[in-house]
């Protein structure tokens, strides 16, 4: 492997990690203001249970996002320092504004992590509220950023040079709004199904769990109303990928050739030689029905533009079936526990759905990494889309296997340490005892 | 006064109060470390109780440090992520390393081998962060470090391998160590045994601290002849003066145990010595190519920033006055 390559899967393993844990740190806040609310409200002491063991799972993870997040922040200049050099002064607003977001957040996250004997009870949810609006914010400000480096503007193009900056218009670039929706109800989506599977397992075995019961309903509920959603700005993403970034998008569809009636392709082996998908379940003139309403629409494919500008095919289009494949079938669940709720009220959470739940558990965070692949391999071999090659932005620091050998390791070894320590939290602690409140 | 100039001194003052607070959970790290005797176990449980809920907010600072350098200087930004990238990956590790262990510790089994084994990750990656810190920062100051344009013409050793930067790592190490032991002492106000520990603890640091800035002062001028010119200025005097001032008023109380009097003298002290350092720098960022002025973003990019840095902060003062009021004020 190149420097370039190993510059590029250092970065690529430090956003997979990241990733998790802010999507955590997006919507676990959101369910734990509600469980303190409901306690507020009800005053049934099995929320306020709820309330403090989410927090402790919370602690945890958000502490390995925040120095996770730090990395980033530097490998951006570390690995990349001529895109940063370029993209800093035009983006650096929404990054400014992030730091802001991230401050406030960790800091009502203290408060509401150790505060609980400190501060009056409506106090101390107004912090978790705190919480939860910061971190949709940080949230919203970090993926405009993103969605720059796939929709540039705000500047001038000339001999290699950026003039004429407006990083106004910058953050409010093309991709800015869907990129933003579709990550935030990802974050809902996929911490809101881990958590119900995680309930729904523990309560299968213990029917009569208060706790586990009115965890898994806050859980469920805000899953269920996010996936469908999240499926809607899905579709908006894929409508103005369509028309920012054509090439992406026949890259998710392995759409090689530029023609009407194209067909929208599930599956199969795309041969970038034979420009075609072997396999693939073909749903016929869909993808051009998608993208302009009608059969006749003429969906540009990669033939458009040369070879040597070509994403990775293969790993776009199977990440995308992937991430709606998931999508769809976590849709599917939620619409049968919706009905089941309509008819049964009380009475609706059955051993099968609970069963179920804990199956698709993993399912929002396998489509949340799948979908993160696609608008990550889509944009190469861009670091900003049609300005800048990710090869030229690349650090002229040699033996990058070093760090990305270290960073490796160091992630690794984190995963199992939390994944062991999630459980123990989960396993060894009754939901009576409050532990070291 | 120039937007620039502005935004250096923001980010002047992010630096001061990341070392007065985050620099001090590193020295909190390093108490962990070396916490020895009968009273071992209680001096830990005084760090880990002090640092716990405030960290994470206090690590925030540094992330702003980077933000505001990247866009308010983009071109220094790369100049110092391509030169400085070794001592730097070795300072994420150790901020990776340092949090994460402090928090497994937490939750992980009481036994006491488990507790020991995450204490040392912890204590290690907090002695290790401050030196690399130190090690960085004294780096720009060598005027090792060559740069063209953006490109840098000196490697990825120049700088933050000599003597001076070395210095100025073992520095800011005894430094954040001896801000942590001062504030401990007010942390262990209800144990009169441990409080004695870090107050001992703060005055050997403080008695150490003089040797290690003399070795700092005398290798810059071999090596940082720049950053000793500026230490040699007018005002350098008065400055040492305000400096050693807050050293002595810093060690006396302690030694009279007035607490809270060493805690304001240590913070006037860490405060001097950074804005001394600074002005010795000015306007350099990177020494001698790199400055505040030929690095600066556009004017528009610059003036959106101070936008944000004043919308920012009213939500984030009053909040931080509140952690700190809900977690520190009964002291």
């Amino acid at each position: 492997m190149t420097d370039l390559q190993f510059a590029r899967a250092q970065m690529g393993m430090s956003l997979a990690f990241h990733i998790l844990f802010a999507a955590v740190g997006i919507a676990m806040p959101i369910m734990m203001a509600m469980a303190e609310g409901f306690y507020l409200r009800t005053k049934k002491p099995v929320y306020l249970d709820l309330a403090h063991r989410w927090a402790k799972g919370t602690a945890i993870l958000f502490a390995v996002g925040a120095v996770s997040g730090t990395v980033l922040s530097f490998e951006l200049g570390l690995l990349w320092p001529k895109f940063m050099e370029h993209a800093g002064p035009i983006i650096g607003m929404p990054f400014s504004l992030e730091g802001f977001a991230f401050f406030t957040e960790a800091i009502f996250l203290g408060l509401f992590l150790y505060g609980w004997k400190k501060m009056s009870p409506i106090a101390h949810w107004l912090s978790g509220v705190m919480v939860a609006i910061s971190g949709v914010m940080s949230g919203v400000f970090v993926v405009t950023a993103n969605a720059w480096m796939n929709t540039p503007v705000g500047f001038t193009y000339e001999n290699g040079e950026f003039s004429d900056i407006d990083p106004i218009a910058a953050m409010l670039n093309p991709a800015a709004l869907h990129e933003v929706l579709h990550m935030t109800f990802a974050a809902m989506v996929a911490t809101g199904f881990l958590v119900a599977g995680i309930h729904a397992y523990f309560l299968l075995r213990n029917k009569q769990s208060e706790f586990h019961r009115a965890a898994f309903g806050i859980a469920a509920a805000l899953a269920c109303v996010s996936i469908p959603l999240q499926v809607l700005t899905g579709d908006l993403a894929a409508r103005r990928v369509a028309k920012y970034q054509p090439m992406k998008l026949a890259a998710m569809e392995a759409h090689y050739e530029t023609r009407s009636h194209a067909p929208f392709v599930i599956g199969g082996i795309p041969d970038d030689e034979t420009k075609t998908t072997k396999y693939g379940v073909e749903i016929p003139n869909a993808l051009s029905i998608l993208i302009g309403h009608k059969a006749d629409t003429v969906v540009p494919g990669l033939d458009q533009i040369p070879r040597e500008e070509w994403p990775n095919v293969k790993l776009v289009h199977w990440s995308f079936d992937v991430m709606v494949g998931a999508g769809m079938v976590m849709l599917g669940l939620a619409m049968w526990a919706g009905m089941a709720y309509w008819k049964r009220r009380s009475e609706w959470i059955s051993p099968r759905l609970l069963k179920s739940f804990v199956w698709c558990a993993p399912l929002g965070f396998i489509a949340l990494e799948a979908g993160w692949f696609v608008t990550e391999f889509g944009r190469q071999p861009w670091i900003i889309y049609g300005i800048m090659k990710t090869s030229e932005a690349v650090t002229p620091m040699p033996n990058l296997v070093v760090p990305f050998t270290t960073f490796t390791i160091v992630y690794i070894f984190l995963s199992i340490v939390l994944v062991f320590l999630l459980k123990r939290q989960f396993l060894e602690t009754a939901p009576e005892k409050r532990g070291d409140v | 006064m120039s937007l620039e100039i502005v935004i250096a001194g923001v980010t002047l003052v992010s630096l001061i109060i990341y070392a007065l607070m985050g620099g001090a959970d590193f020295g909190g790290g390093v108490w962990d470390l070396l916490a020895r005797g009968p009273r071992a176990k209680r001096q830990r449980q005084i760090v880990a109780d002090a640092i716990a809920p405030i960290w994470e907010a206090n690590h925030v600072w540094l992330i702003l440090i980077v933000v505001l350098l990247f866009t308010a200087w983009p071109r220094a930004f790369a100049a110092m992520m391509t030169a400085l990238h070794i001592p730097l990956t070795i300072m994420l590790i150790g901020i990776v390393l340092r949090g994460t262990a402090f928090v497994f510790r937490k939750y992980d089994s009481k036994r006491d081998s488990v507790q020991h084994r995450w204490s040392l990750v912890f204590g290690i990656s907090s002695l290790v962060t401050p030196v690399v810190q130190g090690m960085t920062l004294g780096a720009l100051a060598t005027g090792d470090i060559r740069v063209e344009k953006s490109l840098v013409l000196t490697g990825f050793f120049a700088g933050w391998l000599s003597p001076f930067a070395w210095a100025c790592g073992v520095f800011a190490l005894v430094l954040f160590a001896f801000l942590a032991a001062v504030y401990l002492t007010l942390d262990a106000a209800a144990e009169p045994e441990v409080q004695n520990d870090f107050r001992l603890r703060a005055i050997w640091a403080e008695l150490a601290l003089a040797p290690i800035a003399a070795v700092v002062f005398f290798t810059s001028r071999g090596e940082a002849p720049e950053m000793y010119r500026g230490l040699t200025n007018w005002w350098a005097p008065w400055l040492l003066v305000v400096t050693s001032g807050c050293a002595l008023v810093a060690l006396g109380a302690l030694w009279k145990r007035s607490f809270k009097l060493a805690r304001v003298a240590a913070i006037g002290q860490v405060t001097t010595i950074l804005a001394g350092w600074c002005l010795a720098q000015y306007p350099h960022l990177i020494y001698p190519d790199v400055t505040i002025t030929n690095a600066a973003a556009p004017q528009i990019t610059l003036k959106l920033l101070v936008i944000a840095l004043g919308v920012g902060s009213v939500i984030l003062l009053p909040s931080l006055y509140y952690l700190f009021k809900v977690f520190k004020g009964s002291r």
